[in-house]
């Protein structure tokens, strides 16, 4: 458009105020934090336990953390539209049952991969159009789909079980084989998840899921379709945790009508301690990714130093609330600093 | 109503026989609206009187019961806000609508970013747009900084540089100028004129009336829903307008009584939050009305914060009645009997999905709360007893606050606050965003309580409000206080010179 400038427009070059940088920084920082943690906690256990990062410790820990990163970085993307899933766990069982079902029945592994993809697609879009077009707090109503998912799955598999031996051995061996330390599977979850980043980032869409998270009320005014956008973020989700679900079959080999159970608080947990905020609009799924790699480390890190295990639900929680905290006291070190940059702009 | 006599151009969007109802609640009643290319085209009317839901038809937001809107002189549908953009109309509301957690540039640019290949954003672009945008404007924003945190000033202006991104062939600016001080108006009504000189229509709201005289062409004025009129601007008086709108003559705008001040009842000395405001001192007697004026960042309602103790102070001290206040404790300050009517009485004010009763009542929850428990009945009464006082108008007191208008609202704030019966109450911005009629209101109200002894402190950015409601004229500017004029002596040269830090103190 050509108006021109209305005169005695005082044309300056905007200057990266010393409060822009502060807060660039600290916002990068946040991940860099986990990163820090995370680190730290590799370094002390293995100068407290010098088997501790063998190449086979290496792989065990990459492979457990892969299906917790995967789920949470769908996770992150509901979450940033100011909602939450609390379905992924039986979601991911049903979906490993379908893909084992498939696979004993002597079928082809990648059409047992796609089945369970669809599978989490399906319940996803469920979870999506309730949420999106029911107007009801996402809390509520994928505690009921929770419900309703793992009530299929039990009703469905019964006492049945998919045991290992049962499945081709081509399917197991990808689920442990890798390159040199690092598995297959994580390479999996590596590409998902540079992707989702970069859908992030660098799409539209991706941005809108941020705009709405941020303030739903704006995202309608600006013309962005709302609830479009949730339904495509729940059906992601979705097909993320299905995809965990065929990666959980390869890696564990066991699948029966209770796996995944509880596994939607970890990932919630994995999610937040990774600088997603839970009231949307902030964080980044390479965060919760992190934060997954944390969460699932200290399972290993713990046996390692000689620690018994019964303490990990209590550090994971410990890390939930310190992470919330850390958050908090950046909002508001970061408000100031915004604040103080308007009072001298008068 | 009037036709344009000359053959201009035809409308770019006009609105046929609009009504829209809301449940029982009839907002709009056949309303007709023309608007032309390269004009500036005023819509008054009190709060209530159906502006929102006209703009929010025009926006695409509404979808009209009947009539029909004309782009172009085609009949067309708004199917949502995306498809009125699409047509090139450009909505700045009267609440700024950012996303806090977005930077600037992605607010200006929601939804119509410049694109790489693939669909991708192109940042770059994006920024550099911003950054011309924002020169066009004559401000300084980084593009890359989050919205959180702006200011309502600068919030407008992303707002406005938002409009301006587009090819906006109509701009419609509900309120506009209400948070802006005279120079960012001043800049403001030169981007509008430099879109009229360009061709494209603007539907103007304010509630400044001499803005409308100052900018507009016409004028259409709404009462209760209905047209009342559409007209020249030339020729009209301000009286004229304000008949039009409200039906019968108002009364007098700026009703101050003489009152003797009594003894002080807030004194504050030496006050300083680090890099907010430094050394303020003060004092505020009983019966006085106290101005506290500058230009928007001065530092006006962060001093007030502090004096009632939502944010820390660094150093200094606050006393009522001689008592000296607790830093950073609203309660005591509240016990003490200091009240604190907010800015922003949408985030701070209220309550928004609260009944208005309970809204209300929510001050004093410490003498109707009996035995752990509320007393509805008592809380009921004390609600009504306010709300009656003020004027508030409403269907039912159990309805939310976010169905009132804008002025009724400030006087639920203001009625949540009187209910405590303070000896001083600090009041900011108290009639942005109200029309005359409310305004009038809330001065007389501010008047009285002054006359009943209650020591006033009134931050406003309106300087004939200053002007005519203030004993006493503190001026702020870069976090300090530059003068304190009497009300003999105040004139909006003094104020304005001290304002921008032109005089000494």
């Amino acid at each position: 458009m050509t108006v021109t400038a209305p005169e005695n427009t005082p044309v300056a070059e905007v200057p990266r105020s010393s409060g822009t940088r502060l807060v660039d920084r600290v916002f990068k920082m946040r991940e860099l934090a986990i990163l820090v943690v995370f680190l730290a906690m590799i370094v002390v256990t293995r100068l407290g336990n010098s088997e501790f990062l063998t190449e086979q410790g290496i792989k065990d820990l990459l492979l457990n953390a892969t299906i917790l990163v995967l789920v949470a970085v769908g996770q992150s993307m509901v979450v940033i539209t100011r909602n939450v899933d609390l379905s992924v766990g039986s979601t991911l069982g049903i979906s490993a049952f379908a893909a084992g079902s498939h696979l004993q029945g002597g079928g082809n592994a990648v059409v047992a991969v796609l089945l369970a993809v669809l599978t989490g697609i399906g319940f996803g879009l469920l979870n999506g159009l309730l949420v999106s077009l029911g107007q009801v707090p996402a809390l509520v109503v994928t505690l009921g789909t929770l419900y309703i998912i793992r009530g299929i799955d039990s009703i469905w598999v019964g006492s049945r079980q998919i045991v290992a031996s049962g499945l081709p051995d081509g399917f197991i061996d990808f689920g442990s084989g890798g390159i040199l330390a690092v598995p297959y599977l994580a390479l999996i979850a590596l590409v998902v998840l540079v992707a989702t980043a970069y859908y992030l980032k660098h799409f539209g869409s991706g941005r809108e899921l941020y705009a709405l998270g941020s303030n739903p009320e704006a995202a309608r005014l600006a013309g962005i379709p709302v609830r479009k956008r949730i339904l495509v973020a729940y059906t992601f989700c979705g097909a993320l945790a299905g995809l965990a679900g065929a990666l959980y079959l390869a890696r564990f080999g066991n699948v029966d009508s209770g796996t995944g159970t509880g596994y939607e608080l970890t990932v919630v947990s994995a999610v937040v301690v990774g600088g997603v905020v839970f009231t949307g609009g902030s964080g980044s799924v390479y965060g919760a990714a992190l934060g997954a790699l944390l969460l699932t480390s200290i399972n290993s890190v713990l046996p390692a130093l000689g620690v018994s295990s019964v303490w990990v639900l209590a550090i994971n929680g410990v890390l939930l609330i310190l992470a919330i905290a850390v958050d908090r006291v950046v909002a508001l070190r970061v408000a100031t600093a915004l604040k103080k940059r308007n009072a001298r702009h008068g | 109503m009037t036709d344009r006599s000359d053959t201009g151009p035809a409308p770019v969007l006009a609105l046929k026989g609009i009504s829209k109802s809301f449940g029982a609640v009839r907002a709009l009643r056949d309303v007709s609206l023309e608007l032309f290319p390269g004009e500036v085209h005023a819509l008054a009317g009190e709060n209530g009187a159906g502006k929102s839901t006209l703009i929010k038809t025009l926006a695409g937001v509404h979808r009209p019961d009947s009539g029909e809107v004309l782009l172009d002189g085609v009949p067309t549908v708004f199917h949502g806000p995306a498809d009125a953009r699409d047509a090139g109309i450009a909505v700045i509301y009267q609440e700024p609508t950012l996303f806090p957690d977005l930077s600037i540039a992605e607010n200006i640019f929601m939804g119509r970013r410049p694109r790489r290949a693939l669909g991708r954003i192109d940042h770059k672009a994006t920024h550099t747009a911003t950054l011309a945008l924002m020169r066009r404007l004559g401000v300084e924003l980084d593009p890359d900084r989050p919205a959180r945190g702006l200011s309502i000033a600068d919030q407008q202006i992303v707002e406005i540089a938002k409009a301006l991104s587009f090819d906006a062939r109509v701009l419609i600016m509900d309120e506009p100028t209400a948070a802006l001080t005279g120079s960012e108006v001043a800049r403001l009504f030169g981007v509008v004129r430099a879109l009229r000189e360009q061709g494209s229509a603007v539907l103007f709201i304010s509630h400044r009336l001499e803005e409308i005289f100052q900018i507009c062409r016409r004028v259409t004025t709404l009462r209760d829903g209905a047209r009342i009129s559409s007209e020249p601007v030339d020729g009209m008086t301000e009286d004229d307008l304000v008949r039009r709108m409200v039906g019968r003559d108002l009364e007098e705008l700026y009703p101050k009584q003489e009152v003797e001040p009594g003894e002080v009842a807030l004194s504050v000395r030496r006050l300083t939050r680090e890099g907010v405001f430094t050394d303020v001192s003060f004092d505020v007697r009983r019966g006085e009305i106290v101005g506290l004026a500058g230009l928007v960042g001065a530092g006006r309602t962060e001093v007030a914060r502090a004096v009632f103790g939502v944010d820390r102070w660094d150093a200094g001290e606050v006393a009522v009645d001689g008592r000296p206040l607790t830093n950073g404790a609203p309660s005591t300050a509240m016990s003490a009997g200091l009240a604190l009517v907010p800015e922003d009485r949408r985030a701070q004010g209220l309550v928004m999905d609260m009944s208005i009763e309970r809204n209300i009542g929510l001050t004093g929850l410490r003498t109707t709360v009996k035995g752990g428990l509320v007393d509805r009945g008592a809380e009921r009464s004390r609600s009504l007893d306010w709300a009656v006082k003020l004027q508030v108008k409403y269907a039912r007191l159990a309805d939310t606050v976010n169905t009132l208008s804008g002025g009724n609202q400030q006087k639920v704030v203001l009625a949540k606050w009187l209910a405590t019966g303070p000896k001083v109450l600090i009041v900011d911005e108290p009639t942005r965003g109200i029309d005359v009629c409310t305004k009038a209101e809330v001065h007389r109200l501010l008047s009285r309580l002054a006359a009943d002894g209650v020591a006033v402190l009134m931050i406003s950015s309106d300087l004939p409000e200053i002007l005519g409601m203030a004993d006493r004229v503190l001026v702020m500017h870069e976090g300090r206080l530059t003068a304190e004029i009497p009300r003999s002596e105040a004139t909006e040269e003094t104020v304005m010179a001290a304002a921008t830090g032109r005089a000494a103190a």
